[in-house]
């Protein structure tokens, strides 16, 4: 662990403000000190942000839901709001990690966690996104958990949260607070592609804070599914993930929203599924149809293959569990 | 044969004395021993898998406040005789393995030491490195012997003649793998060295304190003696309590020595190492993956004509290590021709180490999963082929079974569970997406008895001390000691203490090899025997009396095994390919049951750990840079609470004396073994998908 200054902020303005050019916000610490002490990450100085008033869930007249960036994943799994609108936020929350880190771990945290690839992590190998230019050890090694989405030559690793994937879903506006005031980034924006700088995973500017989240009202989702599939039963990060909310009248797909998890580079919305499915009765086959519309775009090799069928077959699995669900309260 | 002693506090259900202490962090375990001046050690690591150290810069460690020393091989202390290829650290410039230590940097914190280290600049000179098993390797050798000093190869009959007979009507050819998989026992390997200061010539007079987390303190100081210059006499260690071990702490290894250098050039300082996560991928050992082939033959009645089991393992070059893989198959089941082989293919990795069931995990997961396709073939069931080829006598060398109660536990457990409900053919049952089937193994363990050694008991103010060097890594030793010295002596058991895990006291075998309880128990026993002789039942304040354990006369004329049957139902989903074991029966023939609490413990855990393999663990070497990628808890998965979802272990009355005095046989690794192959059986009949390589991940199972 290298060594580095601490300094606790008072307030927002007073946390941007304070961070210096090598230095880094800390609030639940379960991915930061963790890096701090493989030495992947060596800042200088950390501004421990957790103390701030973010902490809050609230709803707006007009129906936006607003997340502060502190919100505990616990608390955020576990909040009445969440619960009753938007489930497959809670269900994604309440997948993810172990107990004791989702009481710790923040939703500004999770949002900026960073991949799991194996070799990110490890020193001894060679990484563009932890140190750019010494190559990609994943692509032709271990690649069990490779992205089939957003992978480029420099970088196939695959984003790892569980709450960022029903996010995609839901259109989520991130707000962050900068020295030049506040701003807006939808998500679809929010986290970025690899190109050729592998290094950065989001849009977001060095000494940005992320405040809030904001969640515009989706009547549908109340019927919406998080499903994560994985090795173990609890405790491990996706192999893949869905997201999805149905909205069905007479059998017909009015709407959808699905994303998927485990797959990409970053959060995927699923928009060719989505588009796929419109208008179309609510069978099993057009579930299908729209699993392998998405999935025609998948790059694999023959450690990450199985993940297509495993799409496939999970996409369908939602996807029909929801129009059943609709199903039963329309009859 | 011995006498029974009197069981008044034997098979007692106690809960373990030392219970309380543990789940309220009160224990103190190695590294929390508290030490005067201790300095924190963190080590420099080989980055290449094959190669030299052509120099090292330690200029800016050296500058970090706090670090005291940094240690490689320019300045560490000289080791005397090489007694062991994998200790004789820092001793010259080679690399044997990626992650070998060839230094370290003691300073006065954790954290300086841990960030000197990272500054320290080593230049290599690179060889080309070879990490990657492959089973036709043209290197591949047979080994003298195997672990546990059976030999390589094995042949009675003709088992080639006998697949290729008319008679051979039913015939399997299959191959099977198991993965590299690492013990990773929550608490890591951990010590504290303290070199004394004060010379003295006297034998007895303690130069090295090591405060260590080991399967028991004997082999420390012999192993270290020859190392450092001293009389095993001179090395005291303390490792009174052991946070989990599974073999990996059973001899010492490296990080105890690059402490106890340390410490002699920095005395009277209290060295601490615990070894980090990533760190137990490299330096404390592995169950080596294996490659195995079985051909079998049977008969129109199902009798096992011919059976042939050949495994190829890899092995380090720098010093062998090879599982008994094949030695099961030669006691399981009576067959006339029977050849198996052992080979190992040399490779520039770490050092290989007996890992819970060494051999007899890995070769049962083959010969089990073999014997229930042979049974489908066949169109039996699969208890009925056990039974069918169940022997009068051990096949291997004819001589009777002190007990054998294989096709009891087969018959009661499958009554217990419920086998009968089990579909014949596979993929009858199904819930929503979930397929259910059910599947069966047996499962053995041998005794392991090496010679016999010692205990004491000693008479201090109106109680009963009970001495040894045993060690309690988590398996109630400490409990089940006290209730077989409380009958031996004949007292009540708040009359007894158990002391062990320190030096000082009497020989003892360390916790491996599922001997504790039998050669423990037998030591006690005698020592409790003689006690009574001398002094009576009015014993004198002090009174002590040391004995080796005795078996009776005869215990060479038999054949001596454990032996178990596992069943296992699993649900398999049919969208995504997951696998939940959802129920889990273990019922054993396993000697005399000391304490039903504790023995119950160590069956499921062992039940619970075979679940772990079978369905997730797996170390994954990267060849091109020769170590193991998925080196930590998020990577390697161990079974969470969530996967264990109904786990029993039942036992039937046995009473073995050909085992010990007490009746008892171990435990600590029968209840692994036949897990992997029980819940690949029910994936089986499940799915009809058979899976031949561990573990059984869901991307072996989605289509």
């Amino acid at each position: 662990m290298n060594p580095f200054d601490y300094q606790r902020a008072s307030s927002v303005a007073d946390a941007v403000a304070q961070l210096g050019s090598d230095g880094a916000f800390l609030a639940g610490g379960t991915n930061l000190v963790d890096h701090l002490r493989l030495g992947i990450r060596t800042p200088t100085q950390l501004v421990d942000i957790s103390r701030l008033p973010l902490n809050e869930i609230t709803r707006s007249e007009d129906g936006v839901l607003r997340i502060g960036a502190l919100v505990r994943n616990s608390d955020m799994a576990a909040h009445p709001l969440i619960r009753r609108h938007l489930p497959v936020l809670a269900q994604a929350l309440l997948a993810g990690a172990s107990g004791q880190l989702r009481n710790m771990a923040t939703t500004g945290g999770n949002m900026l966690q960073r991949t799991r690839c194996v070799y990110f992590q490890d020193l001894t190998t060679p990484c563009n996104k932890r140190e750019p230019g010494t190559g990609c050890s994943a692509r032709e090694g271990f690649g069990r958990y490779n992205a089939l989405f957003g992978a480029s030559v420099e970088c196939v690793a695959v984003h790892p949260s569980d709450m960022c994937i029903p996010l995609a879903a839901l259109d989520a506006l991130v707000v962050v607070q900068g020295r030049d005031g506040e701003r807006r980034i939808p998500f679809s924006n929010f986290h970025r592609l690899p190109g050729d700088t592998p290094d950065v995973d989001t849009n977001l500017a060095h000494g940005e804070l992320l405040t809030a989240l904001e969640i515009s009202p989706l009547p549908f989702a109340v019927n919406s599914r998080y499903r994560k599939v994985r090795d173990r039963a609890s405790y491990a990060f996706a192999l893949v993930s869905v997201a999805a909310a149905l909205d069905v009248h007479h059998g017909i797909v009015h709407d959808a929203r699905i994303a998927l998890g485990g797959a990409s580079y970053k959060p995927h919305r699923a928009l060719k599924a989505e588009a796929a499915l419109k208008g179309k009765p609510a069978t099993p086959e057009a579930f299908l149809a729209a699993a392998n519309a998405e999935l025609a775009d998948a790059k694999f090799s023959a450690d990450n293959a199985f993940k297509v069928p495993m799409l496939r077959n999970t996409i369908a699995a939602v996807l029909g569990e929801l129009a059943q669900a609709t199903q039963g309260e329309q009859a | 044969m011995s006498t029974a002693i009197k069981k008044a506090n034997i098979g007692a259900a106690l809960k373990r004395i030392d219970g309380s202490l543990k789940v309220t962090g009160t224990a103190p375990y190695a590294y929390e021993h508290p030490v005067n001046n201790p300095v924190h050690l963190y080590p420099i690591v080989a980055a290449i898998a094959r190669g030299k150290v052509k120099r090292i810069d330690a200029s800016a460690a050296e500058k970090i406040p706090g670090v005291l020393l940094v240690m490689t091989h320019e300045n560490s202390p000289k080791l005397w005789i090489k007694a062991d290829a994998d200790l004789y650290i820092l001793q010259s410039t080679t690399i044997h393995y990626k992650g070998q230590f060839i230094g370290a940097v003691i300073a006065e914190t954790p954290e300086a030491a841990r960030y000197a280290a990272s500054l320290v600049n080593v230049e290599y000179d690179v060889e080309p490195h070879d990490t990657e098993f492959r089973h036709d390797a043209t290197n591949i050798y047979a080994p003298k012997r195997v672990n546990a000093f059976k030999p390589a190869e094995s042949v009675r009959g003709d088992a080639v003649a006998a697949f290729a007979s008319t008679q051979a009507k039913f015939k399997l050819d299959q191959t099977y793998t198991t993965p590299t998989e690492h013990h990773n026992p929550l608490e890591p390997h951990a010590v504290i060295a303290i070199w004394n200061d004060a010379f003295s010539l006297s034998p007895f007079n303690t130069r090295l304190t090591l405060f260590d987390a080991n399967q028991g303190v004997l082999a420390v100081p012999i192993f270290l003696g020859v190392l450092l210059g001293l009389l095993p006499s001179q090395i005291a260690v303390f490792s009174p309590y052991v946070g989990g071990s599974f073999g990996s702490k059973a001899l010492p290894h490296s990080h105890i020595l690059l402490a106890a250098m340390a410490a002699k050039l920095l005395r009277g300082r209290a060295v601490k190492y615990a070894i980090t996560r990533q760190q137990m991928f490299v330096n404390v050992g592995y169950r080596p993956e294996s490659y195995q082939h079985i051909r079998m033959a049977a008969d129109a009645d199902g009798k096992l004509l011919a059976v042939e089991h050949h495994v190829v393992a890899p092995t380090a070059r720098l010093k062998e290590y090879v599982d008994q893989t094949a030695s099961p198959t030669r006691v399981m089941y009576g067959t006339e021709n029977l050849y198996t082989t052992h080979r190992a293919a040399p490779l520039d990795v770490p050092i290989g180490m007996f890992m819970r069931g060494p051999g007899e995990f890995t070769g049962m997961f083959a010969l089990e999963t073999a014997l229930d396709e042979l049974a489908e073939q066949i169109g039996l069931d699969p208890i009925e082929l056990r039974i069918r080829n169940e022997p009068a006598v051990d096949p291997e060398d004819g001589k009777p079974f002190s007990t054998r109660n294989l096709v009891k536990c087969l018959r009661n457990g499958a009554i217990e569970f419920g086998w009968q409900q089990r579909s014949t053919a596979p993929r009858r049952l199904r819930e929503g997406e979930w397929l259910i089937g059910m599947g069966v193994a047996s499962a053995t363990y041998p005794n392991q008895h090496i010679l016999s050694l010692r205990a004491r008991i000693r008479f201090e103010g109106g109680r009963y001390k009970v001495e040894l060097q045993a060690a309690d890594i988590g398996t109630g030793a400490l409990t089940i000691l006290g209730q077989i010295g409380a009958d031996a002596l004949d007292v009540n058991l708040d009359q007894i203490d158990v002391v062990l895990g320190r030096t000082g006291l009497p020989w003892a075998m360390p916790a491996g090899g599922s001997v504790g309880t039998y050669e423990w128990g037998s030591s006690i026993v005698a020592a409790a025997e003689k006690f009574r002789k001398k002094y009576g039942i009015s014993p004198p304040e002090g009174a002590k009396l040391t004995a080796s354990g005795k078996l009776p006369k005869d215990y060479k004329s038999y054949s001596r095994h454990a032996f178990g049957a596992q069943f296992a139902e699993v649900k398999v989903s049919d969208v995504t390919g997951e696998v939940r074991v959802t129920r889990m029966l273990g019922m054993f023939g396993a000697g005399r049951i000391i304490n039903p609490i504790t023995a119950r413990s160590q069956f499921i855990g062992g039940m619970t750990m075979g679940l772990s393999a079978a369905l997730f663990e797996e170390s994954v070497i990267d060849p091109r840079f020769g170590h193991v990628v998925n080196n930590d808890l998020a990577g390697y998965h161990i079974a969470a609470h969530a996967d264990v979802v109904d786990i029993r272990a039942k036992w039937i009355e046995e009473f073995d004396p050909y085992f010990g005095p007490t009746g008892a046989k171990g435990i600590g690794e029968l209840g692994i073994v036949g897990v992997p192959a029980a819940i690949g059986n029910a994936i089986y009949n499940a799915t009809g998908k058979r899976l031949r390589s561990l573990p059984f991940t869901p991307d072996k199972l989605v289509v």
